[in-house]
């Protein structure tokens, strides 16, 4: 009985709570911060359908710098100026650069690429546009009487999270540098040139019986399965063109 | 701020970056699509942090930091991603992960794409070629 009573204030209180909040915020009023952060949201899906549609892989990896940088400008509308900067230094700084250099040491094609996309594009977007709708549907259904306070001393500023960071997750961001350690190092051992080739297991048969038709050569000859490599990819460029 | 704008935001990037995924076919370019669900991720993970840190008094901040977690072991996590493909890359001269299928269960992959048979039986015919040189 108390328990029933207890439960039943705390849903006339939440329910006071969101009727106040929902008068005190119109629906059809948006703030400037709320327009400014509906723009900066459509640049930034736009960027991220141009990235994952276009057939052109350097123009992927540019369009992924305007979605990376409209996030970060999104970061500080929410009032997180350091998580902000975070962004632009690794992800606008780093991540595309190496990315950029990734599509550089694979060769891939200049210009438009026609396989870019695999063969299961349209199961692909039926499981996104299925995923979006059911996510959006629960999400605004979820938070509809729901606003963040955006005034006031700002709850992200750099401050903040550094008190926050380094009182009470002291432990996580020390492993966290070990992790990064970690990557270092695999990402040394992983990208050497392997030496010791002869002295490799032998693969496995179904590489052998060749479906893959570079692998007995690279294995064999690996000059000359560097050679083929690179002899291939003007020809696709040639025939992308 | 309502909070249904940030939510949305990263509901629909994260399924932007969720078809990337299964629908591209050079590895780098899944790389990138993998950064945009992640960067979804922190989105939602900053805007429930802000909203959070004013509605029920929290001050330890775990978002902030969870985010910025995330966006150090996406940074490890592509490190090593791109040095695989490039490992990939130097053995198979290729970055087509519709093509590395060594460990597909089977006698030979049968692709659903259109062009996937002729590719097949090329491929047959060059391992029985192979074959008969041996």
């Amino acid at each position: 009985m108390s328990l029933a009573a207890a439960a039943a204030t705390a849903h006339a209180t939440t329910t006071i709570t969101t009727t106040t909040a929902a008068e005190a915020h119109g629906f059809l009023s948006p703030t400037g911060v709320e327009i400014a952060f509906l723009l900066v949201g459509l640049v930034t899906f736009g960027a991220a359908l141009i990235t994952v549609t276009t057939r052109q892989l350097v123009h992927a990896a540019l369009w992924l710098v305007v979605a990376l940088g409209g996030l970060a400008v999104e970061y500080l509308l929410l009032t997180a100026e350091f998580i902000a900067w975070v962004q632009v230094l690794i992800y606008v700084g780093s991540v595309v650069v190496l990315l950029l250099f990734g599509l550089m040491l694979t060769k891939a094609p200049i210009g438009r690429s026609p396989d870019a996309d695999s063969g299961n594009r349209w199961v692909a977007l039926t499981v996104a546009v299925v995923a979006a709708a059911t996510l959006v549907w629960v999400v605004v259904d979820a938070f509809r009487t729901t606003w963040i306070d955006l005034d006031g001393p700002a709850a992200g500023s750099t401050r903040a999270t550094g008190e926050s960071l380094f009182q009470n997750w002291v432990l996580p961001f020390e492993a966290l540098s070990v992790l990064l350690l970690a990557a270092l190092v695999g990402a040394i051992v992983l990208s050497r040139k392997a030496k010791a080739e002869s002295s490799s297991p032998p693969v496995n048969s179904r590489a052998a019986t060749g479906s893959s038709p570079s692998v007995p050569d690279s294995r064999n000859h690996p000059i000359e399965g560097n050679g083929r490599g690179e002899g291939t990819s003007p020809a696709e460029q040639e025939g992308a063109r | 701020m309502h909070l249904a704008y940030p939510a949305v935001l990263s509901a629909l990037l994260f399924c932007t970056g969720l078809y990337g995924v299964l629908a591209r076919r050079n590895a780098i370019l899944v790389l990138m699509s993998v950064e945009l669900m992640l960067n979804a991720v922190n989105l939602n993970l900053v805007a429930f942090d802000v909203w959070l840190s004013r509605a029920a008094e929290e001050t330890l901040h775990s978002g902030q930091a969870l985010t910025l977690f995330t966006i150090t072991i996406a940074a490890a996590e592509i490190g090593i991603g791109l040095a695989i493909v490039l490992a990939v890359h130097r053995n198979r001269g290729t970055s087509d992960i519709d093509k590395l299928r060594d460990t597909a269960e089977g006698p030979e992959p049968e692709g659903p794409e259109p062009d996937g048979p002729d590719h097949d039986a090329l491929t047959a015919g060059q391992a029985e070629k192979a074959e008969a040189t041996a």
